[in-house]
């Protein structure tokens, strides 16, 4: 038989009605209203950027037909018969980007196998910061180093006949490609730090290699993460202007040389945003039109890009 | 006695699997070391070309570096005279007010983002997805927003609030995701140990998250900030350009050193060239300044972990 | 199943009431009927019949993984935090439904208090670590110094640090950070204090030093601990909780109370098979 004893009177003591909520808790809600606008401020920013890029353009597309501006050939927009074909701008900007990329792609990753892979920690607490400054000079002063230092010493390399023009896309595109070095090399190496180091050794296991360790496992294994730096890397080389602006000039031309001048969608729309335009006129929205043109173009590389590095990241954890 | 290393072995079916010698042969033939120097020159690429980059600013803006450049205003006419001082002001003062739009935003953004918002909601996935993208958009097209809605739209024209605000638009990303990194480092036990006390959500960040949590926020924004004062584009969008004075006001229009480097350097006289290098090596004086403070600031709260 | 009288009803309190030789008078403070935590589909714990008797030390054991902290992480509201996490049946505090909508949960913590496995001190100094329950609370007092250095006398820990109250809290030894926490908790005057596996980080004589101070604050507090350290519970509890856990027919395994009872039965003479396995240390 039991003997515990149950004593609820004494138990009920001791609560003085701690129900109800003394502090009504209105702080923590305004508290949490307020964080969330500052949210919204980002989500209103990318509203903005929609509207005043996309409202001005469709005005334009009323003036000017969007067959003729996507496919025209001839771009004199401030010219007594303006022509609004865009063709060239965009081969400016592909152009250029073709050029950084061929230099910023492998490089990038280069410099990226070599700090996960092969880099003593001491060399890479060195290296990596240092590739950190590259991306954190302003491109100002890149465009400045183009124009004044490189153009000069690639028209002394290739003399003659075919000597580079003193604005050249060639110049523009190489230092580009440098600049974005860093951002390829930055996120292909954080999607090769995801590989599981076990994956890594069960290959030296096997005795292979450190070349054929990273380029036959730890490459393959990260290869989206590397191919969201490379499209990241495309996209900032198509969104760089001041590079360009000074470098590569402010001419159109639908020539596929690269030792000559071409005119970029970004140079276009710094220049004459720069320029004394009036408000509301047609050549003042085209600088929406070509604007418009270009966000469609990195919007889509960088959702592609954002989609490919959460496919890496799922893998791993 | 020697020992053959060199043995062939055979497997069970008859045949003999050849066998690299064990000792002798270098794991690293042509192969290994040429794809070693492969990737050592993918470095060097980006090394050398810093390195020169660097000496050469140096070395052309060598004889303009001299206390004019400080003291001086930019001159259109007579290089001997200008200076850079009203780019300097102006970028000092572009600098206090991008802060202060967008440290806080930025901050306040990241504590909902990791503390409160649930990332089942699809309006918070869309927030974080968004602010991913706005990350990498070009900064031309921020100085497109800023040209059409303030600048233009507000007829406010290129003054150091407008140049403010747009910048600030443009490393808000930059701050929130430095300040979610900060947030995440907080250890949740300190959190736990909080809440188990008694205290509310918002007194738990604002007494124990947001001081843990500021050193290295205080990194992350001091690199926002210099990423915002490099950038010439955004602010050549919304009409600024060569003024010869130093700011006054939020409503005073202004110049800033990237501005100044690319007004000098497409000038037709070789001696404005000089002035842009020299006015380069201020620009890079100044980040390497406020760089060091970061680094700073994250070693010392290393080191005291 | 033994029905046990009371002043005002017939109550069932836990599913094996033991025999006792002494009469032990249980004051409930806390006390839960069919507990069920679950963490989204997944029960973790089931059916839970428990009471916590006030100024007493009350453990729960029993091998890792059968539910004992999530069930403790619902006396402070703790589980709260954790998404997707439901507690079905009730769980009364002095006989008010805890999670009935209009509690104030804020209160209810600081009533309930709470010190986790790995101490957890703020990285601020001494003083401000034991100052910060009464500021987040509002409290007016008359003397913030005292109100420390009564916590920390309380806690053991005054005269180790009563000469650093300045200096940072994670300067202080593994046992002391843990003292630290015990009257950091004390300093918000709580009811019951809760320990989840205290001393599982410590040294042994940091472990003796807290197992004492337990013995010490149930006078004035009723003390709640889950340990699987079952010599521990039997040193230093008045009653103690034995759990374990099955694996249904889909092979999910759910955590469960097997028996409840004064400590003495429980390590003595247990009713049930597998509480005796476990505490003549036959598995677990």
């Amino acid at each position: 038989m039991t003997q515990v004893v149950v004593d609820r009177h004494a138990a009920a003591a001791g609560t003085e009605g701690f129900l109800r909520q003394q502090r009504p808790r209105h702080a923590e809600r305004v508290v949490k209203a307020v964080l969330f606008l500052a949210a919204l401020v980002s989500v209103a920013t990318t509203v903005g950027i929609v509207v005043s890029l996309f409202y001005p353009a469709a005005q334009f597309f009323s003036a000017v037909p969007l067959k003729q501006f996507l496919f025209g050939t001839t771009w004199s927009p401030t010219f007594n018969d303006p022509q609004f074909g865009v063709v060239p701008l965009v081969l400016g900007t592909l152009l250029a980007t073709l050029i950084a990329s061929i230099v910023a792609l492998p490089l990038g990753l280069g410099s990226a196998i070599y700090l996960s892979e092969y880099a003593h920690p001491k060399a890479r607490s060195v290296l990596k910061p240092t590739l950190e400054v590259l991306a954190g000079i302003p491109t100002v002063i890149y465009g400045f180093f183009a124009l004044t230092f490189f153009t000069p010493v690639l028209r002394w390399i290739i003399p003659g006949d075919e000597i580079p023009t003193i604005y050249n896309t060639l110049s523009a595109g190489l230092i580009m490609g440098v600049m974005i070095i860093p951002t390829v090399a930055s996120l292909s190496e954080d999607a090769m730090a995801a590989v599981p180091q076990g994956l890594r050794a069960g290959a030296f296991a096997l005795g292979s290699s450190r070349r054929q360790v990273s380029t036959g496992v730890v490459v393959p294994a990260a290869l989206s993460g590397i191919a969201a730096a490379f499209i990241l890397g495309i996209s900032r080389a198509i969104g760089e202007t001041m590079i360009v602006v000074l470098a590569a000039g402010l001419q159109p031309n639908m020539s596929l040389n690269p030792l000559q001048f071409h005119e970029t969608m970004t140079a276009f729309i710094a220049s004459t945003a720069g320029g004394d335009i009036a408000t509301g006129t047609t050549i003042y929205k085209t600088i929406f039109a070509v604007g418009a043109l270009l966000f469609v173009f990195t919007f889509v590389m960088n959702m592609l890009s954002i989609r490919l590095v959460r496919k890496y990241r799922e893998v791993y954890e | 006695m020697s020992v053959d290393t060199t043995a062939v072995s055979h497997d069970p079916i008859g045949e003999s699997v050849p066998q690299r010698p064990l000792v002798g042969a270098s794991g690293s033939g042509w192969r290994e070391r040429g794809f070693k120097y492969l990737l050592w020159f993918s470095l060097a690429v980006g090394i050398v070309t810093l390195a020169t980059l660097l000496v050469y600013v140096l070395v052309k803006g060598w004889p303009r570096l001299d206390p004019r450049v400080l003291t001086n205003m930019p001159s259109a006419i007579l290089p001997d005279r200008a200076g850079a001082q009203s780019a300097i002001m102006g970028t000092l003062w572009l600098m206090v007010f991008t802060a202060l739009f967008a440290l806080p935003t930025g901050i306040l953004t990241a504590v909902y983002l990791e503390e409160y918002a649930d990332p089942s909601r699809w309006w918070n996935r869309m927030i974080e997805v968004n602010l991913m993208n706005l990350a990498a958009v070009p900064s031309v097209v921020f100085g497109i927003l800023g040209l059409a809605f303030i600048s233009r739209g507000l007829g406010l024209g290129p003054t150091i609030l407008t140049g403010s605000l747009t910048l600030a638009l443009l490393v808000l990303p930059v701050v929130v995701i430095a300040s979610r990194e900060a947030i995440r480092a907080v250890p949740s036990s300190i959190r736990q140990g909080s809440l188990a006390l008694g205290a509310t959500q918002w007194q738990t960040i604002w007494r124990q998250v947001l001081p843990a949590a500021t050193p290295g926020m205080a990194t992350g924004s001091i690199l926002a900030l210099s990423r915002a004062i490099g950038e010439a584009a955004p602010l050549i969008i919304l009409g600024v350009s060569f003024v010869t004075f130093n700011p006054n006001g939020l409503t005073s229009r202004f110049t800033a050193l990237p501005v100044q480097i690319y007004d000098w350097t497409t000038q037709s006289r070789t001696e404005y060239l000089v002035l842009a290098a020299a006015t380069s090596v201020v620009l890079l004086v100044i980040l390497l300044a406020m760089n060091s403070v970061a680094i700073y600031i994250r070693n010392r709260t290393q080191k005291r972990r | 199943m033994t029905a046990v009288t009371d002043q005002t009803s017939t109550v069932q309190v836990s599913e094996v009431i033991h025999d006792d030789p002494s009469r032990v008078d249980v004051i409930p403070v806390i006390e839960t009927k069919n507990l069920t935590v679950s963490y989204g589909d997944y029960q973790a714990v089931r059916d839970v019949d428990m009471v916590f008797g006030k100024n007493q030390i009350t453990a729960m054991i029993g091998p890792s993984g059968c539910g004992k902290s999530t069930v403790l992480r619902c006396f402070n509201r703790m589980n709260d935090l954790v998404p997707g996490a439901r507690v079905d049946g009730t769980v009364t505090y002095h006989g008010q439904d805890l999670y009935a909508s209009d509690v104030d949960i804020i209160e209810v913590r600081r009533r309930v208090g709470m010190v986790f496995q790995k101490p957890n001190p703020f990285p601020k100094s001494i003083y401000d670590n034991i100052a910060y329950g009464p500021r987040v609370n509002s409290w007016k007092v008359s003397s913030m110094d005292d109100l420390v250095e009564e916590a920390l006398t309380k806690a053991a820990l005054w005269d180790e640090v009563k000469d650093k109250l300045k200096t940072s809290a994670l300067a202080l030894s593994g046992g002391q950070q843990q003292r630290l926490c015990i009257a950091r908790c004390i300093a918000v005057q709580p009811d019951v204090i809760l320990m989840d596996e205290p001393a599982a980080s410590l040294d042994p004589i940091s472990t003796a030093k807290i197992e004492d101070l337990m013995q010490d604050l149930v006078r004035n507090y009723t003390i709640i601990i889950v340990t699987h350290n079952m010599q521990q519970a039997a040193r230093v509890s008045d009653r103690t909780g034995f759990f374990t856990s099955d694996v249904d027919e889909a092979g999910v395994r759910h955590g469960r109370l097997v028996e409840m009872g004064s400590t003495k039965t429980i390590f003595t003479t247990p009713s049930d098979k597998r509480t005796e396995d476990y505490v003549s240390g036959r598995f677990g």
